[in-house]
């Protein structure tokens, strides 16, 4: 069966200015030679830190900027030959609190897209039904939108993003800023999406969304695919390694640059807790850390240390860490 | 009928946009009033019979311009602020239709301006509000109205590109009414301003409505308007093309 969505070495290059008097060009490769299929019914999650290039490939992907270089497919169609052929097809949320009509109800946000996506009479009053009842809306559609908390929004992100019944929904973040019991909400309504046979794209920073979710996750950093899998299949790829979760009191940089360049160690993040940061350590099975921990954090009181097995959220770490320059 | 519904439906949301926010309900109460009270000092002071309804009614059109003027270049960047305007653009329908309404609820709502003088001039001044050819009053304005909304969107087409277009269009908003004869006959003005006005909406629409009101040939400033809509219309369609891949290949479209 040929994919939903296919993108073949697909690349973008920002160019801008730098100086206020001289100017000089500047060029940024925000996407860089990315491939990847996403078969039918699929949720394909894309994962990566903050300018690796996710948002960039999904707005090629929905026609919003043209690729540099390379070629993607929506359901068959060329994203810059066939743009809008592309558009009637899909449907995409971003993350955040902007892309709505602040001064319009929700249900006029709605009904104004709707018309946009040729949804109109009947049908228009029906569907508008059926996504406010899917993201938990009812009884809240016809107040301001500039009245809405942050998790109404994303809702209605999703509400707006999902109304003409699109094949494709991309989903970049969304549930960026929204509290736990919100996110959990919206988690299960993208769940739902699958379940209703809609193929999704999901960009997000939660490793657990990610783990909950995906079929399958590419991770992304500088551009590139640097892993792509099953979330088993990634937390596989760091399966010979142990997690070690150092709790300590007033550890420096140096001290922390130390743990970095022991023998064996593969990343340190260090993580605030409070009073307290909290450290987790990679390293290969068998590697005895407890040891040493002493001598190399000499200027810090160390609580609680525990070692784990490696969850998605620590492959990707060691993914992006060990792609950075 | 699919784009003539995108269309009114959106004319409609813009509109019910702009009736919630009490700014733009204070500077469209406000600003007519003020133009057509100096424009009534002016006139007075000229000491003409009869010159009064012909102040209000280049008043009235003045307000309609500088709604238009600001409306479109602000609807717009309002637009691309509040993270629509990529929405907007990645509708499956032509960006000319989905755009088109932004910029008509500018010049329909802008109509207020006549309105909001003839009302004022009448209470205050009392101006005689008697019309030469009543029944073609209102198709004269409706004509009006359209074309600027049609020059709005020519003007539009191009801040999809430059975000900060629309300050310089900011600039047209003086010479516009000097030159389309808007504050006092063109007659006055140096030769050369006459075939300029005349790629300029407004001047028909002005003149459309005046003889409508005070005597002369209607339906020539009509047809004009409409010719002149008519060519926005196409340049725009043109511009949109072009400016909106464009926009997509610099990534103009989103304010980040």
């Amino acid at each position: 069966m040929a994919p939903v969505v296919e993108a073949r070495d697909l690349r973008r290059t920002y160019r801008t200015t730098t100086g206020v008097l001289r100017r000089r060009p500047l060029e940024v490769e925000a996407v860089r030679g990315l491939s990847f299929e996403i078969a039918e019914g699929e949720l394909f999650g894309l994962l990566g830190p903050n300018g690796a290039g996710k948002t960039t490939t999904i707005k090629m992907l929905i026609t919003l900027l043209l690729p540099t270089a390379g070629e993607a497919r929506v359901l068959g169609h060329d994203v810059v030959r066939e743009a809008r052929e592309v558009r009637r097809r899909i449907g995409y949320v971003f993350g955040g609190e902007r892309g709505l009509y602040e001064r319009l109800s929700g249900l006029d946000n709605l009904r104004y897209f709707a018309e946009l996506y040729g949804v109109s009479g009947r049908a228009q009053r029906r569907r508008i039904d059926e996504v406010l009842e899917l993201v938990g809306l009812r009884g809240r559609e016809r107040e301001r939108v500039e009245g809405y908390s942050r998790g109404m929004r994303q809702r209605l992100h999703i509400a707006r993003g999902i109304l003409h019944d699109p094949q494709v929904v991309f989903l970049d973040e969304p549930t960026i800023g929204v509290d736990p019991v919100g996110a959990r909400a919206l988690r299960a309504t993208i769940a739902g999406l699958v379940e209703a046979g809609k193929t999704v794209l999901l960009t997000t920073h939660y490793m657990f969304e990610a783990d909950a979710l995906c079929d399958r996750i590419a991770v992304i950093a500088r551009g590139r695919i640097v892993a792509e899998g099953t979330p088993s299949e990634l937390k596989g790829g760091i399966a010979d390694r142990t997690v070690v979760e150092v709790e300590v009191f007033g550890a420096d940089e140096a001290e922390l640059d130390r743990l970095r360049e022991l023998p064996g160690v593969t990343s340190v993040t260090v993580s605030e807790r409070d009073q307290a940061q909290l450290l987790t350590i990679q390293s290969p099975r068998g590697l005895e850390l407890a040891q040493e921990l002493p001598a190399l954090l000499d200027g810090a009181r160390i609580g609680r240390i525990a070692a784990r097995e490696p969850t998605l959220e620590d492959a990707y770490v060691a993914l992006v860490t060990e792609e950075a320059p | 009928m699919t784009s003539a519904r995108i269309v009114w439906m959106g004319l409609v949301y813009r509109v019910r946009e702009f009736a919630v926010s009490r700014w733009f309900l204070l500077m469209a109460v406000l600003q007519p009033v003020i133009f057509a009270t100096i424009a009534f000092y002016m006139f007075r002071a000229g000491g003409r019979p009869g010159t009064l309804l012909y102040a209000a009614l280049g008043a009235g059109m003045m307000g309609i311009w500088s709604s238009t003027l600001f409306g479109s270049g602000g609807a717009l960047q309002w637009n691309r602020w509040q993270g629509t305007l990529e929405l907007l653009v990645a509708a499956p329908p032509p960006f000319l239709v989905v755009l088109l309404p932004l910029t008509l609820a500018t010049s329909v709502t802008g109509a207020y301006s006549l309105v909001a003088t003839l009302v004022w001039g009448r209470v205050f001044f009392g101006m005689p509000l008697h019309l030469a050819h009543p029944w073609l009053f209102l198709p004269a304005v409706a004509g009006a109205v359209l074309s600027l909304g049609l020059m709005g969107l020519l003007m539009a087409s191009s801040f999809i590109l430059y975000r900060h277009a629309n300050a310089l269009s900011n600039l047209l908003e003086y010479p516009v009414w000097v030159a389309t004869g808007l504050l006092f006959p063109l007659t006055l003005l140096p030769g050369w301003v006459a075939p300029v006005s005349w790629l300029l909406a407004p001047r028909w629409g002005i003149d459309a409505i005046r003889r409508s009101a005070l005597g002369g040939d209607v339906w020539f400033p009509l047809a004009m308007c409409a010719a002149a809509g008519a060519a926005y219309l196409v340049l725009a369609a043109v511009f949109l093309r072009i400016f909106e891949r464009a926009a997509r290949a610099r990534a103009t479209l989103a304010l980040t």
